[in-house]
């Protein structure tokens, strides 16, 4: 059996499940993303469409859109960050419950794309930490779903309880 | 349309403009102790009432009067535009009266203006950056700062602390390649036109 | 808290509140509250700084530039033609329209005439973006107001559109369709039909967002009489567009300036009487009909020939197919590539009437292919700077339905 899945065999087990914490964790966190869309520019427009009757994101669980950064934990950097703006979406990320992920939707916001200008931060990943890119023009909403369920994969990939033990010494000490 | 015995009149009954060759829309020049007067006879007098735009023209360092404030009126009774240029008084601290008293959409235009040139509008109620954030040190769209930008510190020392960034300038190797379009085959040639310095390299002094 | 702010007071009752004297309360009281530049309302990275007395807003002052990436500046840097997909960003609600309007300004510094086939191919990819546009308007309002659905519908008919332009320009939704002195390929073949049998079904879905809207007594509470623009501050802030007309000025530019062969067609610009969020609303919902009007027009008297400028060699680069057998035309190719379309030296204005109102550009040419200085007037920063003048006056709620109303894009308005 594979360690990331949860186990359950009915027949053998009766009403118990055994696995690893670590397998449940993630196996909650992935199905609950609630992303927070930074819109910032054109790649906000294709966010709304994959969130719309087209594309429908809540087929992958990740429809609940929420602009408070304390209600989300995968945040969509969804376009151009600028200079003036790259401080405000730092301190919306710091402002993240954790765990939290950031997707890097389309060329402006992983590396500056084509405003190679004074004013353009020149990818969002100087100033955030950032899991997933995508790329295009903006990227089409199947990129974007494509990108959310990279994202479900790496999150399965964890070492959650790890993750939770140090964080949890790290407050203690 | 505006026909000439419009233009006539105008330029008859004021005599600090003058009359500059144009391809689209009427375009004077004006003087600048008057550009305020004007402003407010083409509102009040005729039925120039829209302000549509207000920029300028960057004539570069070597120019002798370096910039110009270009506007454009537009009348719904001609169905026209009229084109306005003013030249600012000096060179270093380019300074003009602002028409933001007589036109409200004017304040706009030239906070941006200020922010992107430099040219201060005098009278004007709030005379800061638009744009650019308030601490930002250069004027962007004159002709000597480069596309790519100059090295700044960010505005907001906490997430400098966290992150270490700052305002660098960009990469421009890959950057768009243009032809002056003049001279010897091995000077044309097509290049990045700010070609100042890559990630790799050092801007060449 | 003096006991004047614990009166109830029906929601936007101006007369009401000055009765009760609550816009004269002492200083004290008030609140600074800063919404954006992330917020779902704000459409982008606009940010305002209120100040609050209670729940009514007393001050607003707009903070811009969060989304200013330097267009003009890269302009300057930059042959004519390299320059056109920047422009399917600035208003990124409708680039089709945005394309066509930069390559007249340009065009019109060359004094070049183009073929009819190209004028009506151009000015139906400009009321097809302005659906678009004003389709995501209504849809984005109506979520600002509370309601979810119509934006649901409207979306359904934008992906409509978005599979017409595809076929077309290879793209979604950045299309960079047009170059200077023509477009970048003909429409491709059975194209008209599908847009014709769009043409036909969209009134359905309008009517269907109308029905859930138009009558709807929580939208009607909410847009009627909020915001309220005069004939004269509209005039004065320099709004245009549905914004302007929406105050009762009759100013289309399509109408008043036509361009790209406007003229020859037959459509009403809609009006509204009181200036207000809803008429605002009811002016977007009429513009799209007469769009459709517009369109039918265009397909029943399609014009055949060129659907580019043939005999200017130095601006537009020949298709394709004649590139990669021709000799001549190779040569011609590469000099546009490499220099940039030859403009003549000059200066020019132009706008055009896009969704959003009047996008203009001031080019300064010094002859060659690269412009000296750029200025890109855009519709949504000046309808914006309006908002200090009108918001105040206002509930905190009402912000939302304002701002939802002038239907602004930072893409634009920031540059």
């Amino acid at each position: 059996m594979i360690a990331n899945e949860v186990a359950y065999n009915g027949k053998v087990e009766g009403d118990v499940i055994v696995t690893k914490a670590d397998a449940v964790i993630n196996w909650i966190r992935k199905h609950s993303v609630w992303p927070m869309p930074m819109g910032l520019a054109c790649c906000a427009i294709e966010l709304m469409a994959s969130a719309a009757s087209r594309y429908d994101i809540s087929r992958f669980g990740m429809e609940v859109m929420r602009f408070s950064p304390r209600q989300s934990d995968c945040m969509i950097v969804a376009g151009t960050v600028t200079y003036k703006m790259a401080e405000v979406v730092r301190r919306i990320y710091d402002q993240m419950g954790d765990p939290k992920w950031v997707v890097a939707m389309g060329a402006c916001a992983s590396t500056g794309g084509m405003y190679r200008s004074y004013a353009v931060m020149q990818g969002v990943d100087n100033i955030v930490p950032v899991d997933v890119y995508v790329s295009g023009c903006p990227p089409r909403p199947e990129a974007l779903l494509d990108a959310m369920m990279k994202l479900q994969d790496k999150i399965g990939k964890e070492s959650s309880v790890k993750a939770l033990t140090k964080s949890a010494s790290a407050v203690s000490s | 349309m505006i026909d000439q015995d419009f233009i006539d009149e105008l330029l008859v009954k004021h005599e600090y403009l003058s009359l500059v060759s144009h391809e689209d829309c009427l375009t004077l020049s004006c003087n600048r102790d008057h550009w305020l007067n004007f402003a407010s006879y083409l509102s009040l007098e005729e039925t120039f009432d829209l302000l549509v735009d207000l920029t300028a023209i960057d004539h570069g360092e070597d120019a002798e009067v370096r910039f110009s404030v270009v506007c454009h009126y537009y009348s719904r009774v001609h169905h026209d535009y009229i084109r306005v240029h003013v030249e600012c008084a000096s060179n270093e601290n380019p300074e003009i009266l602002s028409i933001s008293s007589v036109y409200p959409s004017a304040d706009w235009h030239e906070r941006e203006t200020f922010d992107m040139f430099g040219i201060r509008f005098t009278n004007h109620p709030n005379m800061k950056r638009i744009l650019m954030w308030d601490e930002y040190p250069y004027f962007p769209l004159r002709k000597e700062f480069p596309l790519a930008g100059i090295d700044t510190p960010l505005p907001a020392p906490d997430v400098v602390e966290v992150t270490d960034a700052s305002v660098e300038p960009a990469p421009m190797m890959g950057g768009p390649f243009v032809s002056s379009g003049s001279g010897p085959m091995s000077d044309s040639e097509p290049r990045a036109k700010d070609e100042s310095w890559t990630e790799k390299s050092e801007k060449p002094v | 808290m003096s006991p004047t702010t614990t009166k109830e007071i029906s929601i936007g009752d101006v007369a009401a509140r000055e009765a009760a004297g609550i816009n004269q309360m002492d200083g004290e009281d008030r609140m600074a509250l800063n919404v954006g530049p992330s917020h779902p309302t704000t459409h982008g990275v606009l940010r305002l700084i209120l100040e609050l007395n209670g729940d009514l807003i007393e001050k607003c002052e707009p903070v811009l530039g969060y989304l200013h990436r330097g267009d003009e500046k890269i302009a300057e840097n930059m042959t004519y033609n390299q320059f056109v997909p920047y422009t399917d960003r600035l208003d990124y609600l409708s680039p089709l329209a945005n394309n066509v309007a930069y390559a007249i300004s340009v065009e019109k510094l060359t004094g070049l005439e183009l073929p009819e086939r190209c004028q009506a191919i151009r000015v139906l990819v400009c009321e097809l973006a302005r659906i678009s546009s004003h389709l995501l308007g209504m849809g984005v309002f109506g979520m600002d107001a509370g309601a979810w659905t119509p934006f649901m519908y409207t979306f359904t008919e934008r992906e409509k559109l978005y599979t017409l332009f595809e076929e077309l320009t290879g793209a979604r939704f950045t299309t960079s369709y047009t170059r200077i002195g023509g477009v970048a390929r003909d429409i491709p073949e059975g194209w008209l039909d599908r847009v014709s049998k769009f043409c036909d079904e969209l009134p359905f879905a309008t009517d269907e967002v109308e029905k859930l809207l138009t009558r709807n007594r929580i939208f009607l509470d909410r847009t009627e009489g909020i915001g309220q623009i005069t004939k004269e501050d509209a005039l004065a802030y320099g709004l245009t567009g549905p914004n302007l007309r929406a105050s009762g000025i009759d100013l289309d530019l399509r109408k008043d300036k036509p361009y790209s062969g406007y003229e020859k067609y037959d459509f009403d610009v809609p009006i509204g009487t009181r200036g207000d969020c809803y008429d605002r609303y009811l002016v977007r919902i009429e513009e799209v009909r007469q769009s459709i009007r517009i369109i039918k027009q265009v397909i029943a008297d399609f014009p055949s020939g060129a659907w580019y400028a043939e005999d200017a060699k130095k601006i537009f680069a020949p298709p394709k197919e004649k590139i990669l057998s021709s000799m001549e035309e190779l040569i011609q190719n590469f000099m546009i590539v490499t220099e940039g379309p030859q403009i003549p030296s000059g200066e020019v204005y132009f706008e055009a009437e896009n969704p959003k109102g009047a996008l203009g550009f001031y080019i300064v040419s010094k002859g060659g292919g690269v412009p000296y200085r750029m200025k890109i007037r855009a519709p949504s920063f000046c309808n914006l700077s309006i908002l200090e003048k009108l918001v105040p006056g206002h509930q905190l709620s009402d912000i939302t339905v304002i701002l939802g109303s002038l239907d602004f894009v930072m893409g634009e308005c920031d540059r």
